[in-house]
């Protein structure tokens, strides 16, 4: 609980300068990569921006406001299908739908988590996944079909590059991805390290003390909610655009699980983490199949890819509690350490 | 100078990091265009995205009995000389998931076309982006009709009798066996019960509101159908259909037995698996009624020696051990799979995609010899329902009896 104290108090001058070229370099390949892979690859490089986004969105709240929500899942789906609504009803292009399917679920987001401030912990938990359980089920009744479309769920054109010469409709829908993904890393970037930020941190660390110190409890809690579930659904609704398609089997529960996992691999309270947790959720549980494509030896890996998912996840939170970002963070703590220790032997 | 050092070694992990990450993306990526994509001299790759986990999982069956039978090709020396590689990929029966794995198959794997992929969502998700690669999706397992729709996708066709062409088997038997009835349906309330409704309205035309005195619907979500059995029986009604999934179906055929109501009545043919619907609503109850099929009953006493069923045990026995010749969807896999071989054989060298399906649009009264005998498969350029011939059949108490000819649900 105190890798985020650490991190807000040292921001000494030599770290930014490494900071700011890992993010150049990051930065680089987010630019690069996509503009020289296949369609499909662009493809998961979208998604992987899009659960980025929604991993975030969990990481404000789980990981610097304490709440935990087993249901960011619901405003994945209420983003999606505000974005769908939108564009198939009122004709708005896609660009404008993923600011409205935020300022939707920001207002959802914000009801509900005021008013269940009061629940904490295990409690909210359960909250929340009743929140996720009720969704595909809420999606598929009659009184809202001609909207949802019901079961057979909506189709939507995607949307077309408007440089065909220079980047194609996968490229194009990445890089706008990307570009709001920014401006939404950005916003939180300076959310938590600011002073709400400090607020939210001392409300997950002693909420006691963090109400006499005259931070507004259920003021921040409920705001965090909202900001939680307006990121979630902004990552929904340019979901909605990559997939080209919602229905109520998208947004099972096991969305919202994905959606804590990856918050937990990646570190649940670090923001650049998030990333490798996004990257994780898309990518790993395809590994094992991948592998046991490599060789005829290697088959009977196919048919035990969701164990083979539990036991990497499992020692996963063994090896690194903090995270891949929590790893991150001590292998360079060691090597900064290390460095300074070599010359005096 | 000591800060400097750490600071150029924590970089160049991080760009080490970086690179490897590049290089398995790119080593991911893998380019070929041609015409004839997913086929080589030796080899016809195609794919499908399946519910091998997730809520359908039950339907995996249908993917592992599809590769099992692609084995037994590849075994007997394939097709024409080429083997063929069926990538069955885990969908977990949600349709974003069934994009990712489909643009997978196409781009990354290079798949020829796309076969046999499960559920009416998952279909619908990808059937625009396919129609517009131009990719066949080809023997979808849905019962939706939507998708005999060559005008709009002429890229996408299913394989087996719609709910659609169900729901005109029972009305057009009704018509000729029972001139006068009067018809009650109870039905699920979404696409699957809504497209009988459909089917019914299709082959009564202008009788139906003479003949359909009656409808009840249920939400999945019910405990019971209780009540609208009661209703239905209160109209007055003669026949009843039950367009439910199975749980209901259960539940409805014991319901009208235990109010002592005789009706004819007609259970979608979802929802007559012995072991799932009859038994547990009780084998005395569930006598009598009656369901229209297009594949053979593999529980049927009589076709022990039926030479198609044989092929289809021996096959279980080999290339499934462990799987209950009983199971429906091994049944239907099975079935599928040796329409689409007959399919590659027709297309002979040429397996452009536009070929597969040009050949998908002209098939000439196929015989596949687990389908109820006397169906025969015919498409066209304007008919994309391969099958739309049903047998009626009664439940005599242990298994389903046969009666009257084939029914045409065109």
């Amino acid at each position: 609980m105190n890798m985020v104290n650490a991190d807000i108090a040292s921001t000494p001058t030599r770290r930014i300068t490494g900071r700011h070229l890992w993010l150049a370099a990051l930065l680089g390949f987010a630019v690069i990569v996509p503009l020289l892979s296949s369609g499909y690859h662009v493809f998961q490089m979208t998604q992987i921006v899009v659960y980025a986004i929604a991993v975030l969105g969990l990481n404000l709240l789980t990981g610097y406001s304490g709440q935990i929500s087993l249901g960011n899942g619901a405003f994945y789906a209420l983003g999606a299908y505000t974005a769908v609504i939108l564009m198939t009803h009122a004709g708005l292009p896609y660009w404008a739908t993923p600011p409205i399917a935020g300022a939707v679920c920001f207002c959802a987001g914000f009801a509900f988590g005021r008013s269940v401030t009061r629940l904490e912990g295990l409690y909210l938990a359960l909250a929340t996944y009743a929140l996720a359980i009720a969704t595909p089920q809420i999606l598929k009744l009659d009184a809202f079909e001609h909207w949802t479309g019901g079961n057979q769920g909506v189709v939507i054109s995607k949307p077309t590059s408007p440089v065909p010469g220079l980047l194609n409709d996968d490229q194009w829908l990445y890089f706008f991805s990307l570009c709001v993904a920014i401006v939404l890393f950005v916003v939180a970037w300076n959310i938590v390290r600011g002073r709400t930020g400090r607020a939210l941190v001392a409300l997950r660390n002693h909420p006691i003390a963090a109400g006499a110190m005259g931070i507004h409890v259920a003021g921040y809690k409920s705001a965090t909610f909202g900001v939680s579930a307006m990121y979630t659904g902004i990552a929904g609704a340019l979901g909605a655009l990559v997939a080209g398609f919602v229905g109520p089997d998208s947004f099972q529960i096991l969305l919202s699980i994905q959606i804590l996992v990856g918050g937990v691999v990646g570190g649940i309270a670090s923001i650049f983490g998030t990333l490798f947790g996004a990257a994780f959720i898309e990518l790993v549980p395809d590994v094992t199949k991948q592998v046991s494509e490599m060789s005829p030896s290697l088959q009977w890996l196919a048919e035990l890819q969701y164990p083979a998912y539990g036991v990497l996840l499992i020692v996963t939170m063994l090896t690194m509690p903090g995270g891949i970002a929590g790893l991150v963070r001590s292998v360079e703590l060691r090597i900064a350490r290390h460095s300074t220790r070599t010359p005096q032997n | 100078m000591l800060k400097r050092n750490s600071f150029v070694v924590t970089t160049a992990l991080r760009l080490a990091a970086l690179t490897g990450i590049c290089v398995i993306l790119a080593a991911g990526c893998k380019k070929g265009d041609s015409a004839m994509p997913g086929v080589t001299a030796t080899e016809i790759k195609i794919g499908q995205s399946m519910p091998y986990s997730g809520p359908a999982s039950s339907y995996g069956v249908i993917g592992q009995a599809e590769t099992a039978y692609f084995k037994m090709i590849n075994d007997k020396g394939g097709i024409n000389g080429r083997k063929v590689t069926l990538m069955s990929l885990d969908d977990a029966y949600n349709p974003g998931k069934a994009v990712e794995q489909t643009r997978k198959l196409i781009e990354n794997d290079g798949v020829a076309f796309i076969f046999g992929s499960v559920g009416t969502a998952n279909n619908t998700a990808t059937q625009k982006y396919l129609n517009e690669k131009k990719v066949p999706q080809l023997f979808i397992a849905t019962g939706a009709d939507k998708w005999a729709d060559p005008a709009a996708n002429p890229w996408t066709i299913g394989w087996q009798p719609s709910y659609r062409v169900e729901a005109k088997v029972y009305a057009r038997y009704l018509m000729k066996e029972k001139p006068g009835a009067k018809l009650c349906v109870l039905y699920q309330n979404d696409d699957f019960g809504k497209d009988y409704l459909t089917g019914l309205k299709d082959a009564l035309a202008d009788q139906y509101e003479k003949v359909v005195i009656k409808t009840a619907a249920y939400e999945v979500t019910d405990p019971t159908v209780d009540s609208q059995i009661v209703t239905l029986q209160g109209a007055g009604c003669d026949a009843l259909l039950t367009a439910a999934t199975p749980k209901f179906g259960a539940q409805s055929i014991r319901k009208v037995f235990d109010l002592n109501w005789k009706p004819l009545h007609f259970v979608s043919n979802v929802s007559v698996s012995l072991t799932a619907v009859l038994k547990p609503a009780g084998l005395d109850k569930s006598t009598g009624i009656i369901t229209g099929q297009y594949l053979k009953d593999p529980s049927d006493p009589k076709l022990a020696d039926d030479p198609g069923m044989n092929e289809y045990r021996a096959f279980i026995k080999q290339y499934m051990p462990g799987t209950e010749p009983t199971d429906g969807n091994a049944l239907y896999g099975f079935s599928v799979s040796g329409s689409l071989v007959k399919l590659l054989t027709a297309c002979g060298n040429d397996l452009s995609r536009a070929n597969i399906m040009k050949q998908a649009a002209s098939v000439q009264k196929q015989i596949v010899p687990t389908l109820v005998d006397g169906i025969e498969l015919n498409t066209s350029a304007t008919d994309f329902r391969p099958i739309s011939q049903m047998r009626l059949a009664k439940f005599n108490g242990t298994s389903f009896e046969q009666m009257g000819d084939l029914i045409s649900g065109d």
